[in-house]
């Protein structure tokens, strides 16, 4: 073909359809809404039970991440955040998603070559580099305390 | 004898054609456009199977079982069995030929190798082997967890990804066989543009779909307009789009009789499979189940069948290496006699 990758590059972006934005940000907002307006309930829930403010979010958290692994399981978290987009995956609920579906995906190598081994793929990134960023924020604090 | 032609284009001389061909699919393959030129459609994408990849082998099995039923023949009829996929290791094909007895020939040429198994088939039908069977698979769900990501994975797709058929086709190319007769194979070379976006496979591909069809022209001496139907494998909307405009680049117009396999298999608006179809499947399916017999009819005269395979891997993909690309071109008639 007589032609650089440039040029070539400059015909594909033309070719390739724009993302539908305001469809997907309309979606985003939405469903990543409702999930949080779904934990604010949760959450007064357990506030109403008498638990502590630090126990209540816990718990919230735990009972979110429970309905997004059921959710996921039985098939219809995908089908959520194919409408939900960036409102599924930001929310606690998109972190569990990540680990259940490769834990049900690769249960067919077995459960610990498989399960064991992928049940991270996706979430594992983002376990590592989180407690990273906490371990560096950590010390951070803690120079500044000692100033 | 098959002879060369040209710089890349191999004629068949003698009357090689196929002999019989069938597609198999599963859910939404048959509930798509072409539903009805599937010869089995199994609505359990399982296929009864416990793992995808067991799946995917059991749809090979069906499409070469369905294809020798038709005619009559058994597998110890069969001279030569060349077969290929998307998995690792090409597992699905190595795995449906284990009890066959039959001469096994591996390919990988990702999408492009339903033409690849084709036009190897005829080059050995017309000098040594009198039946040989081309067969290639794809299978959504086994291809997603290869490529991808876990199926109950929650994300968006853009509007450039194309989706993995789950489907199968064969067929068994023999000598004295046809009509489709084959007249001529082009293999091709592999182009890459730097394109490294995985989510845009028909931009990858286009180039060497490009390069390996005007290749064709310029060694047959022929045109776009010599041919009723001139069809790539799984380009898509993004990909078809692109190879119209670098034929255009290369002197050669394709008009309204240029389709794409990838634009066929689903109604992409309603089965929301955004640019279209991808797979070895998909060009493997479409062609046997719904070309052929429009060919064996009459209803296409010449056709030009161009099988466009993107040669990434998910390690090449995570390296930052670009996407080449790869086509391989059968020509088949509904005439016995020579067109070149």
């Amino acid at each position: 073909m007589s032609l650089s990758s440039d040029e070539y590059k400059k015909m594909g972006e033309k070719a390739v359809p724009k993302t539908k934005s305001i469809r997907n940000l309309t979606g985003a907002f939405l469903i990543g809404g409702a999930i949080c307006a779904l934990g604010q309930f949760i959450l007064n829930f357990y506030l109403d039970l008498g638990l502590s403010t630090p126990f209540a979010g816990t718990a919230c958290s735990i009972t979110l991440v429970g309905i997004s692994a059921l959710l996921t399981g039985f098939g219809v978290y995908d089908k959520i955040a194919k409408f939900g987009g960036g409102g599924t995956l930001v929310p606690i609920t998109g972190f569990a998603n990540a680990v259940v579906s490769p834990a049900m995906e690769f249960k067919s190598e077995g459960f610990i070559l498989g399960l064991g081994v992928k049940i991270f793929t996706i979430a594992g990134p983002v376990i590592v580099y989180g407690i990273l960023a906490s371990v560096i924020y950590g010390i951070i604090y803690w120079i500044m305390g000692l100033l | 004898m098959a002879h060369k032609i040209g710089k890349q284009t191999i004629i068949i001389d003698s009357p090689v054609g196929v002999f019989s061909a069938a597609a198999v699919g599963s859910k939404k393959e048959g509930e798509g456009p072409l539903g009805k030129s599937f010869d089995i459609i199994n609505e359990d994408s399982r296929f009864g199977e416990k793992t995808w990849e067991k799946a995917e082998s059991k749809m090979q099995e069906l499409a070469s079982w369905k294809a020798l039923h038709k005619v009559g023949l058994e597998m110890k009829d069969i001279d030569f069995i060349f077969a290929g996929d998307l998995l690792n290791q090409c597992i699905a094909s190595a795995f449906s030929a284990r009890g066959s007895k039959v001469p096994y020939i591996g390919l990988y040429g990702a999408c492009s190798t339903f033409a690849e198994g084709c036009g190897l088939s005829a080059v050995f039908a017309d000098s040594f082997a009198k039946n040989c069977l081309a067969i290639a698979s794809s299978h959504f769900c086994s291809a997603e967890r290869q490529y991808r990501f876990p199926l109950e994975y929650g994300g968006q797709r853009p509007p450039s990804a194309q989706w993995t058929a789950t489907a199968a086709g064969a067929a068994l190319i023999s000598r004295e066989a046809g009509p489709p007769y084959i007249k001529a194979v082009t293999f091709g070379t592999v182009e890459d543009l730097g394109i490294n976006d995985q989510n845009n496979m028909g931009a990858a591909m286009a180039p060497s779909a490009a390069a390996t069809l005007s290749q064709f022209f310029k060694d047959t001496y022929t045109d776009a307009e010599d041919y009723d139907l001139i069809l790539t494998g799984d380009l898509g909307a993004v990909g078809s789009v692109l190879m119209r405009d670098l034929m255009a680049r290369e002197g050669f117009s394709l008009g309204e009789n240029y389709n794409d396999c990838g634009l066929m298999l689903y109604d992409r608006e309603k089965q929301q499979v955004e640019s279209g179809a991808s797979g070895c499947g998909c060009s493997a399916a479409v062609i046997s189940g719904h070309i052929f017999p429009k060919i064996a009819s009459g209803e296409l005269k010449n056709v030009l069948a161009i099988s466009t395979g993107a040669l990434m891997s998910p390690t090449s993909v995570q390296q930052g290496e670009t996407i080449p690309g790869v086509a391989h071109l059968v020509c088949y008639s509904s005439e016995k006699g020579g067109i070149f």
